[in-house]
Order: C-alpha cells, then sequence, then structure tokens
C-alpha cells in the first residue's frame, strides 16, 4: 500500500496548536478592537484552525490531487454564494430614492 | 456467486475487495474521493446558514451582540475542547487501524463516542438553559412561547426583541443541525466499534474508519466556526 500514515507526533502538535486556537480565539474575543477587527480576528484563528483540521487530521495534504480539487470547489462554489448574495443585499441602498 | 468470489480473493487475497475495483488502493481512494464529495454537499448546506447569518448580523448587529452575550461562553469553550479531543483521539483511532493495533484502535473509538456524547450533554444543558428563559423562539414549545426572563437579556442600544428572537432561531438551526450531525456520527462511531471488535479492519482494508473520520472532522470543523460567531460575536462590548 502506498498509503501514507501521519505519524502521532504530528497530530499532537497539531491537537496542541488547536487547543491554543481555541484559548487565543476567547481571549481575542474579550479585547475591544477598532472597527470590525474582532469579527476579522475571530475567523482569521478559526480558519487557520480549519485548515489544520483539513491538511493533517483529514489527510489532504497526503490526498492525490483530485481530493485538493474537490475541497477546493467546495470554497469556490461557497464564494459564490456569499459574494453574489452580499453583492445584491449590500447594495441595495445605493440609490436612495428606492426602486 | 461463492465460487466467483473466492476467484476474486484468490486473485487479489482481501476478502473486503469488492469485485468492481482492481485493487485495495484504488478501493480505498475511491471511497475517500466519494467521502469528500459528500462532505461538498455538507459544506454548502451549512454555508447557506452561515450565509443567513451573516446577513442578519449585519442587519441587527446590536441585537445580536445582545443575544450572543446570553449564551454560556465557558460551556460553549468547554464543549470545543471536547470536540477538539475528540478529533484527536479520531485521527489517532485511524493511526492505530492503520497500523493494525487494534487495541488502541478500540480504546480510542470508545473514547471519540464518550467525547461526542459529553458535547451533546453540556449542548442539552445550554438548551435547557435557553427554555428556562424562554429563549426558544416562536412557539415552538407549547406555553413558553419566546419571552425572554428580565434577567436572562440586556439589551443593548438599538436591538429589539424580534431582532434578538432572529437570533435565536439562527442559534437553534445552526446548533441544533450540528447536534443532529453528531448524533448521526455517534451512530456511526457505535457501527465502528462493534467491527473493530469483531477485527473487519486491517492495515489493507479500514476505508469505514478512515471515512467515518473524515465526517466526524468536518463536523469538528463547522463546530470550529459556530462557536466564535454564536458565542463570542458581543464580548468585546461588555468591556469596551
Amino acid at each position: 500500500m502506498s498509503e501514507h500514515i501521519v505519524p502521532v507526533k504530528i497530530y499532537f502538535a497539531i491537537f496542541l496548536a488547536l487547543l491554543a486556537g481555541t484559548a487565543l480565539t476567547v481571549i481575542a474575543a474579550f479585547v475591544d478592537f477598532p472597527w470590525r477587527l474582532n469579527t476579522i480576528v475571530a475567523l482569521t484563528i478559526a480558519s487557520i484552525k480549519a485548515t489544520l483540521v483539513v491538511l493533517y487530521f483529514m489527510h489532504v495534504r497526503y490526498s492525490p490531487r483530485l481530493v485538493w480539487v474537490i475541497v477546493a470547489s467546495a470554497l469556490f462554489w461557497m464564494g459564490i454564494l456569499f459574494a453574489f448574495t452580499f453583492s445584491d443585499y449590500f447594495t441595495r441602498n445605493w440609490f436612495s430614492s428606492g426602486y | 456467486m461463492i465460487e466467483s468470489h473466492a476467484t476474486t480473493q484468490d486473485i487479489h487475497g482481501h476478502p473486503a475487495l469488492q469485485h468492481h475495483f482492481e485493487n485495495m488502493e484504488q478501493q480505498r481512494e475511491a471511497g475517500t474521493i466519494g467521502m469528500w464529495v459528500f462532505l461538498v454537499t455538507e459544506i454548502m448546506f451549512f454555508g447557506g446558514m452561515f450565509l443567513a447569518y451573516a446577513l442578519y448580523r449585519n442587519f441587527f448587529p446590536a441585537a445580536f451582540a445582545s443575544a450572543s452575550n446570553h449564551l454560556d461562553i465557558t460551556l460553549g469553550a468547554v464543549n470545543t475542547g471536547v470536540l477538539i479531543v475528540s478529533s484527536f483521539t479520531m485521527a489517532l483511532a485511524v493511526y492505530f487501524t492503520q497500523v493494525g493495533n487494534r487495541r488502541p484502535q478500540i480504546l480510542c473509538l470508545v473514547l471519540t463516542l464518550i467525547l461526542g456524547l459529553t458535547f451533546l450533554g453540556i449542548k442539552a444543558v445550554e438548551y435547557h438553559e435557553k427554555y428556562t428563559d424562554r429563549l426558544i423562539p416562536g412557539h415552538l414549545i407549547p406555553g413558553a412561547s419566546f419571552g425572554p426572563e428580565a434577567h436572562a437579556l440586556h439589551l443593548l442600544p438599538g436591538a429589539t426583541l424580534p431582532q434578538v428572537e432572529m437570533f435565536y432561531w439562527i442559534y437553534f438551526a445552526m446548533t441544533g443541525m450540528h447536534a443532529l450531525h453528531m448524533i448521526i456520527g455517534a451512530g456511526l462511531l457505535t457501527f465502528l466499534i462493534v467491527y473493530s471488535i469483531k477485527g473487519r479492519f486491517d492495515p489493507e482494508y479500514h476505508s469505514p474508519v478512515e471515512i467515518i473520520g473524515l465526517y466526524w472532522h468536518f463536523v469538528d470543523i463547522v463546530w470550529i466556526f459556530l462557536f466564535p460567531l454564536l458565542y463570542l460575536l458581543g464580548r468585546h462590548f461588555e468591556h469596551g
């Protein structure tokens, strides 16, 4: 079998990073950042944690290219879902007289 | 039928190999890819709810912060930790299956199941708290329609009750769907434990462990996003 077996050491390192990320996101939530930085910080930490899970716990880093394409397609379609919906809702009051 | 099955075994050597696959590796890869395609549909499914959350939070920022501040941050954080540990034990279960070490494999699967049930138990405590504070939206519960107890909600300036109720619709839809996935995951883990005890998995054949592991990690990822978005979004107003 050409299957890649991820060593326990890596699993443990990812596990610790995920716990640290959780602690960090809780601490950051109590700091009053300017503008919308609280949300941006929270989403950045969550995205890093999710990426670690996908790459190592879910073995994508060691998976065939086809798996990479499938994961990327999910992100791509999510991008369309969000971008097109936002481009509607957040431009509705550009014309103050209504429509 | 029995004869042809035996012939397949003779050629390829593993009883778990299905006749339409060339070898165990092709079978395993096909399974993994199939699971990922399913997970893409799951990502889109939860994505719709995250989109609804993003829009309504943008419409009612004060109400979302007020409602979020009522959620129990300790229970939420502990549950995040519980899920992360369970993902770790799940990853280890896959590892021990790959190297063919059955005793720790079963132990890790049992631990994962226990942690998953712990998560659901803590979630149930939280839901009950929402029930006693009458924060369940609409008229879902007979005799306890939405009407927050005075102590249960501190409205920030600009927030209204119907907007808070909207937060709780989204909260229950998202955490409820997540919990349903956890319940299904617990069922799948039970299946894995039974078949592991029967000795069905080995270094050559362990797709079910791997695939259910993928599902379990996915459910963990959903919670990794739900926790900050639902529990933490309004905290900085309390101290600001």
